[in-house]
This record gives structure tokens, C-alpha cells and sequence, in this order.
């Protein structure tokens, strides 16, 4: 009885945060997205949702992610799949996580150093004789950029699932006479697709809405649903039509989120 | 769990005693609402030492904020819950601040030192009879460039941007009115045209020049014309200035089809919690010994000809950022178009930003 009520006490910080800037925060999105620049009520900033530019911006913001979220994934499973093998494992993850604890502006300026016509990288390809290449503001920046700083996300899960696979059962399908490759497709990739729907999560998710990069790093040369939320709240003031932006990119989140259980069960 | 309420404590605690501790400091220095003045300001726009000669000299703190938008400014200042004494916003916005009531009067009785300040700055139309706002720095838009990477080349106007040979080497500053304003001008317009007609021509031309732009970016812009990532940036003057100060290979024009003259003003918001000394800080940033010694250090252009009258003279000779008054009397001030015509400006340049994707 007494744990009951005291249950029921210590809810009530967490049910005022999440209807104070959770729920709130939302409404008020869903309500300023049905207002002209005016403030006068309207369903236009949906209409113009649907107009080439945006259409086309929504596809690229898509196509954009699921490269970024791919590459992560190619890259960041054998990673996290070898980590789990090596002897210092713990060590080897915290090097790893260890970038994500640095400021995402300061590492995206650095990489403006680093891929830069005078930056090391243009200095090697130089020196190899490959011949200076334009690296910065360009699709390749841009998703090289943007893996680099989601990886983590990716490869933190996939090691955490590939962590707690038992290792009886590897064994055991070994004795049973499987070769590697289908003790990895019929028992550890099944055991591990948690983490890859996690993994996929966090990356897919951010890098839809990713803004600063795609001007930093891709000159504007990339633009995404999020570069336009950023640009009509705090440049053109068309707050509605950042409010519509944001709630269709909240609606295609959810899709996301529902399909990818859905794809992994 | 133990360990998470302790750790919870301790953080609630280190907390209370920062805001205490805050709280003494700022009364052991003397802080407080009659003897403080806070300056909402452009980042790095004033000279730190005249911060401190006004604070010796009156004896009045400064607490002095900065921002890096003129709509961020005015977000803030709109939202209320501030107690800005002084701010520096640019031309138009002091139009919208006035319409949106923002502002207090400048009451000329308590200010000394406006002769000093050039007729050109003065009762423009954002502000007419300078009711509420006295000129700070100005400048114009134009074009960097850098005469090495582009051999004989000669950069003269907005329609040498079309040039096919500069595929690829132009840098755009990231504002709608900007470079909207630029393709308004190459066309002969004017860069505060509301004409459906010459805007939807100005369209077409911008994104005609997508072949020619590297990029488009903020106050990076600086660092990057600067380290050659590439030929040519359209800069406001007073960048221009610094990125010439950091490479001295580099040069900047006025287009000929002429361009956008600004200036950037200190206003009182309505706000405003010491209104004296908001008056005694624009009387000593009036004064023309003050403000030779700000542009000194800020690099941009001062309004106050007092001033320019103790600067060095090779500055005040350069046209480039001293344009005379032939020069300047052809350039436009931006005026408050509206937010219907702003959205218009803004889906312009969003198209053209599309269109090279």
C-alpha cells in the first residue's frame, strides 16, 4: 500500500516534464503550423509542403539519411562485431565513443580545416600523386561528415547486443557444424537485430532533420528538412511554415520508428 | 540508488551556492539595476578598452551581450524579460522595431555630439528625423576577391559574378536580401523591388549563376576566402576589411550597378531599465576622439566625421570602404518590404539553393 502511493508521488515530476516540454511543445507546433506569417488561420504552409521545392527537399533529406544511416551500418557492425573480439574491448570503445563527448560545431569546424584545399588530406593526395581534390561542399563531404559523427550511435548498440549473446550458443552451433558464415546468419545477426533497429534508429532519425553540417560542410549545397526548420524560425520568421515542416518530419519520424519494429520482428 | 539521490544533492547544492555566490559578486562590485548598463551588441563590435574607459569615467558597469542576427536580436527583445539599455540593430529592423513599438524616443536635449555625425547617415527612411536611433558604423555589400587566383581578370561588377570562367569559385553570404539584392541590381532594378514582374526575371538570373558558386555560408565565409578556398565571396564591407587584414593578397569592390548601403544604429529598446546611462553611453561613443578609436579597432566604417578627422589618413583615403558621397548617393538602403514581400525574397532564395542540388 505505502510503495503503492509512494509510486504513484514520485510520478508526478516525470508526468509535469513530460507535459510541459513534451506535450506542450508539440501542441504548440501542431497549432502554429496551421498560421500564416501574419498569424491569420490557414492551411497553405501544408500546401506549399507539396510544391516541387519542398518535395524535392523531402526526397533528398530521405535519400540523404538512408545513405548516412547505410554507411553507418556498413561500416559500424564489422566494427563493433571485432571490438567484441579484441582483448581490450572496453578500452577500444571508449576510444571510440570518445569523439562524441566533443562539441558537434567544434568537430564539424575542424573537418573544414582538415578537408580544405590547403588541409592535410589535399596535402596527402598531393603527395601520393593523386592531385589536390575539391573535398568540401559536396555530397561526399556532406555524408562523410555526417557518418562520422553518427557511427557511435550505431556502433554502441550492435556491440552491446553482440555483448550479451551467449557464448554456449556459438559453440554450440559450431558443434552442431555450422561454419562460421551460418553461425553469423542464423544465430548472431538474429541475436543482434535489436541493436541494429537502435542503431538504425539513432542515426536515421537525427540525420533527417540534421542542420548546420549542410551549411558548414556542404555549403547549402545540401539541403535538408531541418536546414529549412532552422531557416524559417530564425532567418525568415515564417514560423508556420516551420511548425508544418517540423510536424510532417515528427509524422515521417514515427513511420520510421513503427516500420523499422515492424521490418525487424 | 543512494548513490543517485547523493549525487542529486550534491548538484542541487553546488547549484544554490553558484546563484548565491553570484548574487554577492555582483553586489560586491557594485551591480545593480541604477548603475549597471546592459549593451546588446554584434559580437566583437566595439573596442574593449573604451568599455572600460566608460566605466572609469562614469562609473557605471557594463555588462555587455552579444548576438550574431538582427532577427535574433529582435526575437529576444520582442519576447520581453530583457533589460537591454542599449542595442545595435541594423537599418530595416530598426523599421520593424519602430512599427512593432519596440523602441523608446531619443530625446536630443539629453544628446551631445550629433554634429559630429555625417549628413549621409542621417533621416533615412527607416528612420526618419532620427526619432529613435543614432548612427554607429555603416558600410556596403560587395565582392572579395582575390586578383592572384584569377590572373588578369578584372572584378568591376555584380554581372562579372556570370562570367563562365569563374565556374566554381564564389562564395555567397547566407542572407535572402543579400543576395536577392545582388541579382536585382546585376539586372538594373532596385534591390527593394516588389515587382512580381522583376522578381521572377531576378529568379531566373540567380540561378543562372548556381555553375559559378562554390558555396553558401555564414561567418565562416571570412575564414574560408581567406585561407583561397576560393576567388571570390559577396561580403559586407566590413568583413571584407577583416579578411583583407588576415590576407592581404585579397581586394574589395563596390559593383558598379550599385548595392546595398548600411548602417547599424544604437537604439533604447523600451525595455530599458537605466535610461541615463543609456544617454551617457551615446554621448561618449559620440564623442569623435571614442569614435576614431572604436573603427580603429572594429574595422568598419564610422559615420561620426569628427572622427574621421583624427584617423590615419590612409584609411579614410580608401574608397573601397570611404566611398564619397558620388558613390554613396547611388546606393540603396534596404527598406522595410513587408513580411509578404520578405517571404517572396526568401522563397526566391530557397528556390536557388534547391536549384543546385
Amino acid at each position: 500500500m505505502k510503495t503503492k502511493n509512494f509510486g504513484r508521488f514520485a510520478l508526478i515530476p516525470y508526468a509535469i516534464w513530460i507535459v510541459l516540454f513534451v506535450i506542450a511543445p508539440l501542441l504548440l507546433i501542431a497549432y502554429n503550423s496551421f498560421l500564416d506569417i501574419e498569424g491569420n488561420f490557414t492551411l497553405l504552409n501544408y500546401a506549399k509542403l507539396f510544391s516541387p521545392v519542398y518535395m524535392k527537399m523531402m526526397f533528398n533529406s530521405f535519400l540523404y539519411a538512408s545513405i548516412v544511416t547505410a554507411v553507418s551500418l556498413l561500416v559500424g557492425y564489422p566494427v563493433a562485431y571485432l571490438l567484441s573480439r579484441t582483448k581490450h574491448k572496453r578500452l577500444w570503445l571508449v576510444l571510440m565513443i570518445l569523439p562524441s563527448w566533443i562539441n558537434l560545431l567544434l568537430k564539424t569546424y575542424a573537418f573544414l580545416g582538415i578537408l580544405g584545399t590547403e588541409g592535410p588530406v589535399n596535402a596527402f593526395l598531393e603527395a601520393i600523386g593523386i592531385g589536390g581534390q575539391q573535398l568540401l561542399f559536396n555530397d561526399f563531404s556532406f555524408i562523410f561528415v555526417s557518418t562520422y559523427i553518427f557511427i557511435p550511435f550505431m556502433i554502441l548498440p550492435i556491440f552491446n547486443a553482440i555483448e550479451k549473446i551467449n557464448p554456449s550458443l556459438i559453440y554450440a552451433s559450431r558443434d552442431l557444424g555450422a561454419s562460421n558464415i551460418t553461425t553469423f546468419q542464423r544465430v548472431i545477426f538474429p541475436l543482434t537485430k535489436d541493436g541494429i533497429q537502435s542503431g538504425f534508429q539513432l542515426v536515421f532519425i537525427p540525420t533527417l532533420s540534421l542542420f548546420m553540417i549542410t551549411r558548414l560542410i556542404a555549403g547549402n549545397r545540401v539541403i535538408t528538412l531541418g536546414t529549412a526548420i532552422e531557416q524559417h524560425f530564425l532567418v525568415t520568421q515564417d514560423w508556420g511554415m516551420g511548425s508544418a515542416i517540423a510536424v510532417v518530419l515528427i509524422i515521417a519520424m514515427a513511420i520510421v520508428m513503427y516500420a523499422t519494429r515492424k521490418i525487424m520482428k | 540508488m543512494k548513490n543517485l539521490v547523493r549525487a542529486l544533492v550534491a548538484i542541487i547544492i553546488t547549484c544554490a551556492l553558484l546563484i548565491f555566490s553570484i548574487d554577492y559578486l555582483n553586489k560586491a562590485e557594485g551591480y545593480s539595476s541604477d548603475n549597471t548598463l546592459t549593451i546588446f551588441n554584434w559580437g566583437d563590435y566595439i573596442d574593449p578598452d573604451l568599455i572600460d574607459q566608460f566605466e572609469d569615467e562614469t562609473g557605471i558597469k557594463v555588462i555587455y551581450q552579444t548576438f550574431d542576427s538582427n532577427e535574433a536580436m529582435m526575437t529576444k527583445i520582442e519576447q520581453g524579460g530583457t533589460t537591454y539599455d542599449i542595442a545595435v540593430p541594423s537599418d530595416y529592423t530598426i523599421a520593424k522595431m519602430i512599427d512593432e513599438d519596440l523602441l523608446l524616443p531619443i530625446d536630443y536635449s539629453k544628446v551631445v555630439g550629433m554634429e559630429n555625425i555625417d549628413k549621409r547617415f542621417l533621416d533615412i527612411e527607416f528612420d526618419p528625423n532620427n526619432e529613435y536611433s543614432i548612427p554607429y558604423f555603416w558600410g556596403t555589400v560587395g565582392i572579395v576577391y582575390n586578383p592572384d587566383l584569377l590572373g588578369d581578370m578584372e572584378i568591376t561588377s555584380w554581372n562579372d559574378l556570370w562570367n563562365p570562367e569563374l565556374e566554381n569559385q564564389i562564395f555567397l553570404a547566407d542572407g535572402a536580401r543579400e543576395v536577392v539584392g545582388m541579382a536585382l541590381n546585376s539586372l538594373g532594378f532596385s534591390l527593394n523591388s516588389i515587382d512580381s514582374a522583376e522578381l521572377a526575371a531576378t529568379s531566373g538570373k540567380l540561378q543562372s549563376l548556381m555553375p559559378n558558386v562554390k558555396a553558401i555560408v555564414g561567418d565562416e565565409i571570412k575564414m574560408l576566402l581567406a585561407n583561397e578556398e576560393a576567388a571570390l565571396g559577396l561580403v559586407w564591407s566590413g568583413d571584407a576589411a577583416e579578411i583583407m587584414y588576415e590576407n592581404e593578397a585579397l581586394t574589395y569592390v563596390i559593383p558598379e550597378e550599385g548595392t546595398n548601403l548600411w548602417s547599424d544604429n544604437l537604439v533604447i529598446p523600451k525595455t530599458a531599465k537605466n535610461i541615463d546611462a543609456a544617454y551617457e553611453f551615446i554621448n561618449f561613443m559620440l564623442r569623435p576622439e571614442v569614435a576614431a578609436q572604436n573603427a580603429d579597432y572594429v574595422g568598419y566604417s564610422t559615420p561620426n566625421a569628427a572622427a574621421m578627422e583624427l584617423m590615419d589618413e590612409e584609411v579614410i583615403a580608401d574608397e573601397r570602404f570611404y566611398p564619397g558621397p558620388d558613390i554613396t548617393d547611388e546606393l540603396e538602403f534596404y527598406t522595410n518590404i513587408g513580411k509578404a514581400n520578405l517571404a517572396k525574397y526568401n522563397d526566391i532564395f530557397l528556390e536557388f539553393k534547391m536549384s543546385g542540388q
